[in-house]
């Protein structure tokens, strides 16, 4: 075999220097102080979530009605310090929230990624083969969501009664829907773009193109939606609980915590406003996390956030 | 007017900010440009030649780029000389457009798609001159006869998506024209444009030149197009300007290395007169050789016959059928062992459309294709995935046909796991040799494709479709987005490949110098019907049909001296291939010029 066309120096020189290495990534990531900020949140959020009876310093049910509906930052009757104050029935609103952070989470959590996970994979292979497959799929998913999602939880909770799994079950059957049609439309896109013909030309099964090819290619727009439907979900749970088909009080929750604060709100203002920004500080810092991960693992953009001297 | 140069550029710096520091984009770069003359700037992508010109315009900081020394001196038409570097917001918003004439490379997309020719044109007017609404419209009707467009009234009221690539070319250069600009920037206008449009674009751009005087910057890769247009040429490499001098000189008797080998990397037509098979490149001052291979075309390896291809034009609330799209037409041919088959012809002709239907990643109306001796059409699903084994394809576009988020072992190592060839570290082993054949080092398996260069990219798209030892590959436009000189290396490498393990290729291409290069036989196609076809030297020293005839004239020359002038300026209008439903095109027929060589009789087609 003869010596094959090497490269010119010209053209092997001609690389685009991004080799990263661990330092780089901790680097951008202090850069970024925003993300770095969101991602101590999280951080932390997962320690109460595991920790709670550690680091909670009341317990979340214990009543004292002496104490009913103290202001944040007051000093309770038998001298305990109530940083959030308390709500209607004297309990400690931090140490409340601490432990509905387990609840809230990992209900918007699981719910959030086993409705992605449906929605994405009809979505992207209903897009990708089209034909009958995609109508039935696609109609179906117009069909659910003009049936009134509420309607539809109470009805399956009442079937198969409340508790953890099936509010999981429930939010998957009302959020996929959304996931399918996002990802539909990326795979539509995605099929007539040249890497996906060549891979066929490659002779890669159907299945491999969507998943392989297709999918880490969509998979920016679909976290973003993916971080604003936890923030959806954590409030569903709340009405679902507040209709008393999902976590049972006295057992707390972020959503039933609003639910049971909106009674005060003209009194009491720290009831709803604290678990409600616990909620938007969460779903904020995912988002903001979620994107600053997808940015610095995609190898067309990374080298931008990685680098030094442009920032973003 | 005076004698003295209306833009002087002198010891100009530009740089990017990036990644450790700041990239220098251009250094050093200093030239005139004199009232009424042409001048040249040619250059390699990266070579800061739209930098330079963007600095003009102060259009840099719009990609973040700073210029940080040198003078941009101007010469306004009321003779005051301003430095464009420090000029402020107002004086610039002055002077763009309205003294200083921009035609882009991409006229589809420098018009916008949601207003009609006429309101696009009528703003500029407004704008800069202060025209009533009736007086724009008419001085917008004075450009585009200007610019020779057939039926002027009723494209002003037309959209852009109406026109052809040509068309809208045309209405840039009367948008840019319509102040009267001193100096007119071209950068890069007729890159996107078929090369018989092409021709048509540059005959009108020296003709302007003529009737209005105004300077004009030609900012272009192809030294063919400089040769034919340019008085003066500046060379930049690197962000430097190299050589700079008359386009007698600079083309004929270079004095920079740098330019001499970008002149040897340009495949000139007609200089392979005399040379039986298709011929290596000249890279590095080495001139190519020939490529020895067996192919007689007696053994047939992939028989075509009778292929059409239609795409429906659906209409109405019921999405029904109201048309056809006549992409391919009665199309036969075969392509041997071991041998280069071209398909030549100008977007939309239908060539891509061919390469398509061979492989099935389209499905085929009626017609059949064989390979080695299989009736592909009628494979099912599995067996087809199983002939694809033997027959790859490698697409134009270097940037889109890789994934982005895949490492190349990946990509190249797809195709092995796809048919479970190899598995494991045996599949590594099996992608390091395919790189080494490709010229690509081993390094640079666990690299993602942003961080290659174009030719790179093209590398490892060949070594992809090598994975599993084909005997055929379509090369769609394969080398069309490469640099001339990246080009030559990729069309060597193509070659090697085809001494060495036998190949046969389809050659889907464009470019009528490329494929006197490297055919063996070459098809040329016209509205979807294969016009004419034979031995290279049948069709490039014998043409017999009027389109191959124009096509062949349309193809700038290398050389200065030889300028196309009787170029027709006029816009034609191109036959649509849309036709109602139902219509039955009559079948082609070939006369025989002399053995293999076939033209399509007149009224055929």
């Amino acid at each position: 075999m003869s010596v094959p066309a090497q490269m010119s120096v010209e053209e092997a020189a001609d690389v685009h220097d991004v080799r990263v290495s661990a330092g780089d990534y901790a680097r951008a990531a202090f850069r970024d102080r925003i993300a770095l900020l969101a991602f101590i949140y999280l951080a932390l959020l997962m320690a109460f979530t595991v920790g709670a009876e550690i680091l909670a310093p009341h317990q979340p049910t214990g009543l004292n009605l002496r104490d009913r509906l103290l202001p944040p930052g007051s000093t309770g009757s038998k001298g305990a310090f109530h940083l959030l104050g308390t709500d209607e029935l004297g309990r400690d609103l931090f140490s409340r929230l601490i432990y509905g952070a387990r609840v809230s989470v990992s209900v918007g959590m699981l719910g959030a990624i086993v409705s992605c996970v449906v929605g994405v994979a009809t979505g992207l292979t209903a897009g990708y083969y089209g034909g009958l497959y995609e109508d039935i799929v696609m109609r179906l998913v117009d069909g659910m969501l003009s049936l009134p999602s509420l309607l539809v939880a109470l009805f399956v909770l009442f079937v198969l009664g409340g508790g953890y799994t099936n509010l999981i079950l429930v939010f998957c059957v009302l959020h996929w829907m959304v996931f399918c049609r996002l990802s539909r439309g990326l795979a539509l896109d995605a099929r007539s773009s040249t890497y996906v013909v060549a891979a066929k030309a490659l002779g890669a099964p159907g299945l491999r193109i969507v998943f392989r090819h297709i999918l880490p290619n969509v998979m920016a727009p679909v976290i973003v939606l993916f971080t604003l439907e936890i923030a959806i979900l954590i409030l569903s749970e709340a009405s679902l609980s507040f209709l008393g088909f999902g976590v049972q009080p006295p057992d707390p929750s972020w959503g039933l915590m609003i639910a049971d604060g909106r009674e005060h709100i003209r009194s009491a203002w720290w009831l709803v406003t604290f678990p409600g920004l616990a909620i938007f500080l969460t779903a904020l810092s995912l988002n903001l996390v979620a994107n600053w991960v997808r940015a610095v693992t995609d190898p067309v953009q990374r080298w931008r956030w990685l680098s030094r001297e442009v920032g973003r | 007017m005076t004698s003295g140069p209306i833009v002087s550029i002198d010891s100009l710096r530009v740089e990017f900010p990036s990644r450790g520091g700041s990239v220098v984009a251009v250094k050093d770069v200093g030239f005139q440009i004199f009232p009424g003359e042409i001048l040249g700037v040619v250059g390699e992508s990266g070579s800061g030649k739209s930098v330079t010109s963007n600095a003009l315009l102060q259009l840099t900081k719009f990609s973040a780029g700073r210029v940080t020394g040198g003078s941009l001196n101007f010469v306004r038409r009321d003779g005051r000389s301003v430095d464009l570097r420090h000029a402020d917001e107002r004086e610039m918003q002055e002077i763009r457009g309205n003294e200083i004439g921009m035609i882009f490379q991409e006229p589809m997309v420098a018009l916008n798609p949601s207003y009609t020719v006429g309101w696009q044109m009528a703003e500029g007017l407004k704008v800069h001159r202060g025209l009533s609404a009736k007086a724009a419209e008419a001085r917008s009707l004075e450009l585009l006869e200007q610019v020779r467009i057939p039926d002027p009234v009723r494209r002003l009221r037309q959209y852009p998506h109406e026109l052809s690539g040509g068309m809208c070319q045309r209405i840039v250069i009367a948008m840019a024209l319509a102040c009267e600009p001193r100096l007119l920037i071209a950068d890069e206008p007729t890159t996107a444009l078929d090369v018989t449009v092409q021709a048509e674009i540059l005959a009108l751009i020296s003709m302007l030149r003529r009737e209005t005087g105004a300077a004009i910057l030609l900012i272009t890769h192809d030294m063919a197009v400089v040769a034919q247009m340019a008085d003066r040429v500046v060379v930049m490499y690197r962000g430097e300007v190299v050589e700079q001098g008359s386009a007698g000189q600079v083309l004929l008797e270079p004095r920079h290395e740098y330019t001499a080998s970008l002149l040897d990397a340009v495949p000139r037509i007609g200089e392979m007169v005399g040379s039986r098979g298709p011929k290596r490149m000249k890279v590095a001052g080495r001139q190519g050789q020939a490529v020895q291979s067996a192919s007689t075309g007696q053994d047939r390896l992939l028989d075509v016959r009778n292929l059409t291809k239609r795409f429906p034009v659906r209409g109405g609330i019921l999405g029904r059928v109201v048309a056809n799209v006549h992409a391919v037409e009665d199309v036969s041919f075969r392509v041997g062992r071991n041998e280069t088959l071209s398909l030549v012809g100008e977007s939309g002709s239908g060539k891509s459309t061919v390469g398509n239907c061979i492989l099935r990643l389209e499905e085929p109306d009626t017609g059949e294709v064989e390979f080695k001796g299989r009736r592909l059409p009628e494979l099912s699903r599995s067996e087809m995935r199983d002939v694809r084994r033997d027959m790859q394809v490698v697409f134009q576009d270097p940037y889109g046909s890789l994934n982005p988020q895949m490492r190349l072992l990946d990509q190249v190592a797809e195709p092995i796991r796809n048919y479970r060839l190899d598995r494991g570290t045996a599949i590594e082993d099996r992608v390091a040799e395919i790189f080494d054949r490709v010229g690509m080092p081993r390094s640079f398996l666990s690299r993602f494709p942003s961080e290659l260069s174009g030719g790179q990219r093209q590398r490892v798209a060949i070594a992809r479709s090598l994975a599993l030892n084909p005997s055929f590959i379509v090369a769609d436009e394969a080398v069309s987005s490469l640099d001339v000189s990246i080009r030559a290396q990729v069309l060597n490498l193509m070659m090697e490949l085809q001494e060495v393990l036998g190949l046969s290729y389809l050659f889907i291409s464009h470019d009528m110098a490329v494929v006197e290069r490297v055919s063996h036989r070459v098809a040329v196609m016209y509205q979807g019907r294969i016009v004419e076809m034979g031995r290279r030297a049948d069709i490039f020293e014998n043409p017999q049909h009027d389109y191959t005839k124009a096509l062949l004239a349309a193809v700038p020359r290398m050389d200065p001296a030889a300028r196309i002038d009787e170029v027709e300026i006029g816009a034609r209008s191109i036959p649509s291939p849309i036709r109602p439903v139902g219509h039955i095109p009559e079948p082609c027929r070939y006369s025989e010029v002399s053995k293999h060589h076939m033209v399509l009789q007149d009224g055929t087609g």
